[in-house]
């Protein structure tokens, strides 16, 4: 702020304009304050909890003591529960390829129709992520069940020889999982695939390119941050899925998210299921970091 | 006879993009599809391009029917109004991206991409990405990378109106130039006229759908073929009249005489006068002559290289463009005759 008036210089309020400046950054900063209490209430405090009782000492019979003790995390060095971890990575990875192969084509399809068509297709899809794990399970169950399955249908109509019993099953798992992902990866894809240049496919059309070759040498590489995205997004979702496993499939399916909640609310050791979790979620963000820097490697390459 | 457009309409829903339109474009020349927007330019270009089918009629190149023919079969060049450059490929590989799927190995893409980039004056950014090229550059880069197959025919689709306006005059020469050397088929689509005038041999100018007028730029300018043309082609005086004989036009009941007048006007018809403002002589009051209105001048705008004079005759307002050397010694609410030239006006049928 200079005092002295320059003969030619208008004269600038500046005392004015950091008068203002100094309310304006605090009032940004009370605005932040919101989201961040609301941060630390639901999220930071409630895994601080969570992280301090992984390694609380567990009282057989009650509930746990305050302590200090890794016994939590060497518990689950196992076989059991290494099998457990790998399948829940792998059905859960699987789940968010076959999902992002299907919503992809989907998505792109959807958002070359005309608008009104695309807002029923979306309200569609909004519906089906109203459904809770709860319903889709038992739906699914009873869809491929023997008694009442769609197994009937096929027989019915001479294709089967007899009613079969899909469920529980790896395959029935599978489809429950890429169900319940389905309408996030539209969702997450949507937004990208409809600001997409139409000009762009329209070039590479222009410069001999069919409609498939265009798609995946211009559509998927342009878009590939949001496919890797949706990827991320539906296979965390899916880690979280704990009782799609238990309704859907054999008990050598229940992936690591089952065996937290059996340990957390049938067998009491909340130390247990809060190390478990912790885990779980270490390992998902390695996986995920894995993937962006795969991602970002990928795009410094000429 | 390069390119033949026979009766194409094309419309969407209820509304009609193009009417009946019907043109040729002689082998080898630069056309400029004008019209402001909405006129159906663009959706007449993205037919022969095959990014649209016409509702009715067909598109013939060498009397080969293109109608339905699919756009990645036409082997045409096209430079859209968004550039459209692949953002995950580099400027080579965009250039190159024909090649690459007409399956050319790698070491002949890179030296026609070269080649190309040559051509369109771009060096040493083969390379880098497309984030990396200014706007100037990414316009090159399209150039080149829609004329990498040869094509039959070279299509632009507003091309130019991503660049400032100093950058795009330039282009305008450099593009005629590179045209005229490759000899290349080509249609520019724009809404600036005097980018049309600048680059054409042929200007279509078009409104509502419908063609309004095919000529070479000059011809445009100097005899449009309806008031919409004067209008839009350059600025015009348009005055409305009355037709009285064979070679005199009144306005206001003063007689203005004319030196053409085009077939099917019968006598005492309403028609429109068009007069550039260039040829519109403004004199002192005192002074009479032929093909004069009275007015008083309302405005004076004086650009340095060139001075326009608005004045002010009854209920219309005409305007006189002149240069400092032949500038009248006129000022605002000065009393003055405009004299229309009968060789400047051109009659119009309203």
């Amino acid at each position: 702020m200079s005092t002295q008036p320059s003969p030619h210089a208008l004269p600038l309020p500046d005392a004015d304009v950091e008068a203002r400046r100094a309310p304006r950054i605090l009032r940004q900063h009370a605005a932040l304050f919101y989201p961040a209490l609301m941060l630390g209430m639901f999220f930071v405090v409630p895994f601080g909890i969570m992280l301090a009782v992984s390694f609380f000492h567990r009282v057989e019979g009650a509930f746990f003591e305050p302590a200090f003790e890794l016994a939590n995390y060497a518990r689950f060095v196992s076989p059991f529960f290494g099998k457990a971890l790998v399948f829940s990575l792998w059905i859960s990875g699987l789940a968010a390829v076959v999902v992002t192969c299907v919503a992809f084509p989907f998505t792109y399809f959807l958002t070359r129709m005309r608008r009104g068509s695309q807002v029923r297709y979306l309200v569609f899809i909004l519906a089906v992520l109203s459904l809770s794990e709860v319903i889709i399970g038992f739906s699914w169950s009873t869809l491929l069940s023997r008694t009442a399955g769609v197994s009937n249908l096929l027989y019915f109509v001479g294709l089967l020889p007899q009613p079969v019993a899909w469920t529980p099953s790896f395959g029935a798992l599978l489809l429950g999982l890429c169900y319940l992902g389905f309408s996030y990866a539209v969702l997450v894809l949507y937004p990208a695939l409809s600001r997409l240049d139409p000009e762009l496919p329209e070039a590479s059309r222009m410069l001999g390119a069919s409609p498939l070759r265009t798609f995946f040498t211009i559509v998927v590489p342009v878009l590939r941050n949001s496919i890797v995205s949706a990827l991320i997004m539906v296979f965390v979702f899916n880690l979280g899925a704990f009782l799609l496993p238990q309704v859907l499939g054999r008990p050598e399916h229940w992936t690591l998210s089952v065996l937290i909640t059996d340990q957390a609310v049938f067998q009491s050791n909340i130390p247990f299921a809060a190390a478990m979790a912790i885990f779980l979620m270490l390992v998902c963000l390695a996986l995920v970091a894995l993937t962006l820097m795969f991602g970002q490697q990928r795009r410094a390459a000429p | 006879m390069a390119l033949r457009i026979e009766h194409v309409s094309k419309s969407f829903g209820n509304f009609q993009a193009l009417i009946d339109v019907d043109l040729e474009f002689p082998h080898g020349k630069l056309v400029c599809l004008l019209g402001p927007s909405g006129c159906g330019k663009t959706t007449l270009l993205r037919c022969i391009a095959g990014l649209e089918t016409p509702s009715e009629g067909r598109i013939l190149l060498d009397d080969q029917d293109l109608t339905h023919a699919p756009a990645h079969q036409r082997e045409f060049g096209m430079v859209f109004q968004s550039l459209a450059l692949f953002p995950h490929l580099s400027v080579g590989e965009n250039v190159a991206y024909a090649l690459r799927i007409r399956g050319v190995d790698q070491a002949k893409r890179r030296k026609r991409a070269e080649e190309l980039l040559d051509l369109v004056r771009l060096k040493g950014v083969t390379e880098r990405s497309i984030a990396q090229l200014s706007g100037g550059q990414r316009q090159r880069v399209a150039i080149a990378r829609a004329l990498a197959l040869d094509p039959k025919l070279f299509l632009l689709d507003e091309p130019l109106s991503a660049l400032d306006a100093k950058l795009r005059e330039a282009m305008q020469v450099e593009l005629r130039l590179l045209q005229q050397r490759l000899g290349i088929s080509t249609i520019v689509v724009t809404h600036d006229q005097r980018e049309a005038m600048t680059m054409s041999d042929i200007v279509v100018i078009m409104d509502h759908g419908r063609v309004q007028q095919v000529a070479s730029p000059l011809d445009s300018y100097r005899s449009p073929s309806n008031a919409f043309v004067a209008d839009f082609i350059g600025i015009s005086n348009l005055v409305r009249g009355t037709l009285r004989g064979r070679d005199t036009v009144l306005v206001d009941s003063r007689p203005i005489r004319v030196a053409r007048l085009p077939d099917g006007i019968a006598d005492g018809a309403a028609v429109t006068l068009s007069i550039r403002p260039e040829e519109v002589h403004v004199r002192p009051a005192q002074e009479s002559c032929e093909n004069q209105l009275a007015g008083q001048v309302s405005f004076v705008r004086d650009l340095g290289a060139s001075i326009e004079i608005t004045v002010r005759c009854g209920e219309k307002e005409v305007l006189a463009v002149t240069t400092p050397r032949d500038r009248p010694g006129v000022q605002i609410g000065d009393p003055v005759a405009v004299e229309l030239p009968a060789a400047a006006c051109v009659v119009l049928a309203s």
